[in-house]
């Protein structure tokens, strides 16, 4: 196989929130039944964590699940393993009516990072933000600026953006000015 | 003469001097200062001219509110026009020049225009310019385009960055005055998200120089001591120099914050824009003290009373030595008082009101001011500053009963609630006529989506014009505030007030009250239109009844301050002259935003680059830096053709086009759209979105596709391939992605919920290469891989494996009319594949080819475009497309339109070739002209043109066009319109120009 290249190959502005672009994720999007047991059982079977709740995102390492909206979810997978990881939820998902599509190259993945990332995201993202509201692990499907965006809280001082890869620099560009414009000072 | 008093200026400090200029000449300020606060100390009493009439104008008030304090600011890259002097801290190196005159400020020649004023009445505009017509564009326009606009408009770039942010709050207060602290004290004890704003640069609003006492302290005292508390309030964000700019439906509210205005040199953006959801609003806004309206009061040196105080008190100056005070009511004798205090003279308090009792007149009487009650000023004397007023009974017609000189009148008409937060969003009014004010009716607030208020007001915005209930009505609010937001836990008491004992206030409108036409004319309501107390009398009399219409006749508060002193006492003029009461004459509509803010922070971050996102396949890199000359393309930018070294871009496309034929060409495809379709009903459901039959599609194969609104009209094209028993792929014309996908998700989500299908959109999954020409075979053998011979990969089929090292997809589909294999990797490998190919294919002749080439090509084919040959209002019958309308379907989207009777008109439009009898090429959306002309005396039509190229193959302009029953007149030659005049002849074709029988393709 080709060795594939992620959108901005690692590109890194660093600063007192750092932006960087994370490289190649395996991505799954995946619609159906999320009560179904089946589902949720070879969700987790693949990704080893539990299946989210409502906004949320459980992630291990690379992997892990994301709410998306009440009938999708994305899968997270090291790139490498994305192949592998379809084959196991069609095998389980066999006969059922769901759709199960390889989006990792489709996405870009960045990293913000540093003491005020929960506002560099509040300058660029109608989502509440404010700490009573988004905690870590909590997941959000929406916008940055102009273009359509998703959002994982990982801990306090680090967010994991999800865009569409013909956009990544746009986003990667907007990301970096809102950190460059400093500190908001609203979340005390 | 305006100076500095010593010993006052609670806001300055005077270790701290800093230096600007005004109209290049250096003046200098204290750190606190206002620039208009900086000037009036440099006895720059005359700040600008007037719109209209040029007249003299200095500052009137000290707030938000001024109308004539407004400047050209900084210059080059930071200049900025219409700059409120009140509004903007003065910094060391601040430069400021004044608007609205010619060539000087202090002598201008527009100045004459007053002298004309006879000739510039209400509604000058729409009686001057009506007749003759030719003077509009000859004598009007240029005169008024000279003559009109305040300031200048910037030339140079902004070179400051700006930004939005979205905050989600329990409680927003805009107006950090006593009861805005009050109020967010109250909802902050309760554990409430609290956002506070503030538009100044201080908390305290008025009290801090009307100096009341509160829980027995004096009021600055108990705000320092209020500020302390919030601050420890980690729930509580305080804002200054941010002010709530509008309140909008569902608790969204904008607000807006100076970050750097007043400090140039600080790193970070210059303003922001707030983006708040709020679950609760207080307008905490304060109130606006109204001028008097008598005869030149605009001149410079007449305030309003209570600005002469905020200028005494805050700032230390001193408007002059003698101080006039004209008043309705007993406010205005705390201005008298302090200044009478400070070692001023006030030669007389003029109150309008027959008899006063209170406080505050017992003080004024006891520092032995003279009062003169039922009094008014019949004129101001003076030309570019106050030497002097005319007293006249109230009662009269201002006949001067003496004249009293002085440098300084200060007015007061009453004060009036700061309602358009309030007003934004549907809040009510109601009339006041003890205090004399409009004040909200909070029976009638602003409603949310529960049908229940989400804008509570507060203090003096409520109309509350004393301590002790300003506090207390800050404090219930914020406890209401909070409990509406779902907090409720209980706190501290409410603060308590005190106040002076103040009489009632009488309306004055006119002063005097009879004052006859010479006066009345020279009486401002509104001082930046240059709108007089005539002028809103002569709209009334001419008809302009409706407050709304009488706005715009006389353009009272159109101007950049939106008549924030002028609305009332203007729409009071004319309820007298209506003989109406002022609560039915109503006010005009308080619409966002409160004071001007910057079109650059509604902007935010999106400048420059970041404008507008682009969109980028894996190959732009590799196009961008191979010479492609890009054309926009829904969000993404295409290479229109790739062009060498001394080449002109249609030289580029036609080498491309001719290579393509030839040899081999490269098209970078990846933009089109690709939605994946799945499940037990997709079939069922592509054959409602497509008006072809794509159920019985086999596994495998590919077969084209059109599109159809549920009108009939043609919206999409492309090819649709079987993936495997329940999963098709759809493919999109490029500014089709998105919305053929919404498309699909609106007809299952809302029409057939229970069809079992879902859509992806993997639009970005893959890079899409379209290899094409006689050579494209001998390409992707030598990268090897999978067979694609015509035998394992026969046209319109496609089949899944490697090409060389790359996942591949190869879909054997053409739309050039050539061999072509289009090929889809992942994205993460699109751009090795793109050099794998570009250099595989050196040995046969590749090239990448561009939009332009691949247009040329389908036209050559006679292939339509989506947005070429449709528009809208273009169905496939007019297309010649029948073939791909399935007869044996029941119904597909855009079946039943087509058997409308317009829509099955033999009459209509039919898609037809056009060559013209010189070779050359048609131009682009001509008309075929018709004989006899239509209702409207335009020439007839009998057809236009939809796609025309130069043919670089067969070297000729081909063209394709719709024309009237076009098909049935094969041979005949049609005459089609320029833009030059004339006309130009063509032979209707056959529109398949090149390989009608379609050979080169399936090889």
């Amino acid at each position: 196989m080709s060795e594939a290249i992620s959108a901005l190959q690692g590109r890194v502005t660093a600063g007192e929130v750092t932006i960087r672009e994370a490289g190649l994720r395996g991505m799954i999007t995946l619609r159906g039944d999320l009560a179904d047991k089946q589902l949720r059982t070879v969700c987790s079977a693949v990704t080893g964590v539990d299946f989210p709740g409502l906004g949320k995102a459980n992630c291990d390492g690379q992997k892990g699940l994301c709410w998306m909206s009440p009938d999708e979810l994305l899968v997270l997978a090291p790139y490498a393993e994305v192949g592998e990881a379809l084959a196991q939820i069609d095998k389980a998902l066999t006969g059922k009516h769901y759709l199960a599509e390889n989006v990792s190259d489709a996405r870009a993945v960045m990293m913000v990072e540093g003491a005020y990332a929960r506002e560099v995201i509040a300058k660029l993202s109608p989502v509440d933000l404010h700490p009573d509201s988004l905690a870590p692990g909590d997941f959000r499907r929406t916008r940055l600026g102009q273009v359509a965006a998703a959002f994982r809280m990982q801990d306090e001082d680090t967010f994991e953006v999800i865009c569409f890869r013909s956009v990544a620099a746009y986003a990667f560009d907007l990301l970096t000015a809102s950190a460059g414009a400093g500190r908001v000072g609203h979340f005390r | 003469m305006s100076t500095r008093l010593a010993g006052h200026g609670r806001l300055i400090n005077k270790n701290k001097a800093v230096d600007f200029t005004f109209n290049g000449k250096n003046l200098r300020g204290f750190a606190g200062d206002t620039l208009a606060s900086a000037l009036l100390a440099n006895d720059q009493l005359l700040v600008g001219r007037s719109f209209k009439y040029h007249r003299p104008r200095g500052v009137v008030a000290a707030g938000a509110e001024e109308p004539n304090g407004l400047v050209n600011l900084g210059k080059g890259a930071t200049f900025e026009p219409n700059q409120r002097a009140t509004m903007t801290e003065v910094f060391d190196g601040l430069t400021a020049t004044s608007q609205n005159h010619w060539p000087s400020l202090e002598f201008d020649v527009g100045a004459i225009n007053a002298r004309l004023s006879s000739l510039l009445p209400a509604g000058f505009y729409y009686k001057m310019f009506m007749y003759p017509r030719s003077f509009w564009k000859h004598v009007y326009e240029p005169f008024i385009r000279k003559s009109a606009g305040l300031g200048k408009a910037p030339k140079d770039r902004d070179q400051d960055s700006y930004e939005h942010f979205y905050a989600h709050v329990d409680v927003m207060i805009v107006g950090g005055g006593i009861a805005g602290l009050s109020a967010a004290l109250a909802a902050g004890e309760t554990g409430a998200r609290v956002l506070l704003l503030e538009q100044t640069a201080d908390w305290g609003g008025r009290a801090g120089v009307d100096t009341p006492q509160i829980d027995g302290k004096p009021a600055e005292e108990w705000i320092k001591n209020t500020l302390e508390t919030l601050d420890k309030m980690h729930n509580v964000d305080l804002r200054l120099r941010c002010a709530g700019a509008g309140v909008y439906d569902h608790g969204y509210a904008l607000a807006y914050e100076r970050l750097t205005d007043h400090a140039p040199e600080t790193d970070g953006p210059r303003h922001r824009l707030w983006r708040i959801r709020a679950k609760q609003i207080i307008t905490a806004t304060g109130a606006i003290e109204r001028p008097l309206s008598f005869a030149a009061n605009d001149l410079p040196g007449v305030l309003l009373a209570s600005a002469v105080r905020d200028y005494a008190v805050n700032f230390g100056v001193s408007l002059g030595d003698r101080t006039v005070v004209v008043t309705n009511n007993d406010d205005a004798y705390r201005t008298a008082i302090i200044l009478k205090k400070a070692g001023l003279d006030i030669p007389a308090i003029i109150d309008a009101r027959p008899e006063v009792a209170g406080d505050l007149i017992d003080q004024a009487r006891a520092l032995d001011i003279r009062i003169e009650l039922g009094k008014g000023i019949a004129k101001v004397k003076g030309g570019k500053r106050v030497t002097g007023v005319a007293l006249c009974a109230q009662a009269g017609e201002g006949a001067v009963l003496e004249e009293i000189d002085c440098d300084c009148v200060a007015m007061s008409g009453g004060w009036s609630p700061v309602v358009h937060l309030w007003s934004h969003c549907g809040g009510k009014l109601t009339w006041d006529p003890d205090q004399v004010m409009f004040r909200p009716d909070p029976e009638r607030a602003p409603t949310g989506q529960n049908g229940q208020p989400f804008v509570i007001t507060a203090g003096t915005a409520n109309g509350n014009l004393f301590t002790a209930e300003v506090v207390g009505d800050g404090w219930a609010a914020g406890r209401a505030a909070a409990k509406a937001a779902g907090h409720t836990k209980a706190g501290a008491h409410a603060p308590q007030g005190e106040d002076a004992a103040e009489g009632p206030i009488s309306p004055v409108w006119l002063m005097p009250q009879g004052a006859g036409y010479a006066l009345r004319s020279k009486a401002w309501l509104d001082f930046q239109n240059d709108v007089k107390v005539s002028d809103v009398q002569l709209a009334a009399q001419e008809g302009y009844e409706s407050v709304e219409h009488a706005k715009r006749y006389t353009t009272l508060g159109m101007a950049t301050d939106q008549g924030k002193l002028s609305n009332i006492n203007g729409l009071a003029i004319l309820s007298q002259s209506l003989n109406a009461d002022i609560p039915n004459v109503g006010t005009t509509t308080f619409r966002p935003p409160y004071t001007p803010i910057s079109m650059a922070s509604i902007a935010g971050v999106a400048k420059d680059e970041l404008f507008q996102p682009i969109r980028k396949t894996p190959i732009s890199d590799w196009s961008n830096a191979n010479g492609a000359d890009n054309e926009p393309v829904g969000g993404w930018r295409r290479p229109y053709a790739y062009q060498r070294p001394g080449e002109t871009v249609h030289e580029a496309v036609n080498r491309e086009v001719k290579n393509t034929r030839e040899n081999l060409g490269l098209l970078d495809a990846s933009t089109l759209g690709k939605l994946i379709v799945k499940g037990p009903d997709a079939g069922k459901f592509l054959d409602m979105m497509y008006t072809n039959m794509m159920s019985t599609l086999p596994v495998g194969k590919c077969r084209y596709g059109l599109m159809c609104s549920e009108n009939g009209f043609l919206m999409d094209d492309g090819v649709v391939v079987r993936m495997a028993e329940d999963s098709w792929l759809c493919h999109t014309t490029t500014g089709g992605a998105e919305h053929i996908h919404a498309h699909m998700e609106d007809w299952l989500q809302c029409e057939w919920w229970d069809w079992q299908v879902y859509v992806a959109n993997v639009t970005e999954q893959y890079a899409q290469v379209a290899v094409v020409g006689p050579n494209a075979r001998k390409v992707l053998r030598k990268l090897g891989g999978m067979d694609v011979s015509a035998e394992a990969l026969p046209f319109m089929q496609w089949a899944e494996g490697k090409i060389g090292d790359f996942d591949a997809r190869v879909f054997r589909i053409s739309f050039s009319g050539e061999l072509s294999y289009e090929i889809a990797v992942p994205a993460g490998q699109g751009a090795a594949f793109w050099e794998a190919l570009i250099a595989a294919g050196e040995e046969f002749g590749v090239m990448p080819y561009g939009t332009e080439a691949l247009h040329i090509m389908r036209a050559e084919k006679g292939f339509i475009m989506i947005g070429d040959e449709t528009d809208g209002t273009v169905i496939p019958q007019d297309l010649n497309l029948h073939w791909a309308l399935s007869k044996k379907k029941d119904d597909y989207l855009g079946k039943r339109a087509h058997s409308r009777s317009h829509m099955a008109d033999p009459n209509r439009w039919k898609l037809v070739g056009l060559e013209t009898e010189d070779g050359s090429v048609l131009p682009d959306g001509a008309y075929a002209i018709a004989d006899g002309v239509n209702a409207n005396g335009q020439r007839n039509t009998q057809g236009r043109v939809t796609s025309t190229y130069y043919s670089p193959t067969l070297e000729k302009g081909i063209a394709m066009g719709l024309v009237l029953k076009g098909p049935d007149r094969m041979g005949e030659v049609i005459a089609f319109n320029t833009v030059e005049g004339g006309s130009i002849a063509a032979k209707i074709v056959d529109p398949v120009f090149y390989d009608k029988d379609g050979e080169k393709q399936n090889v």
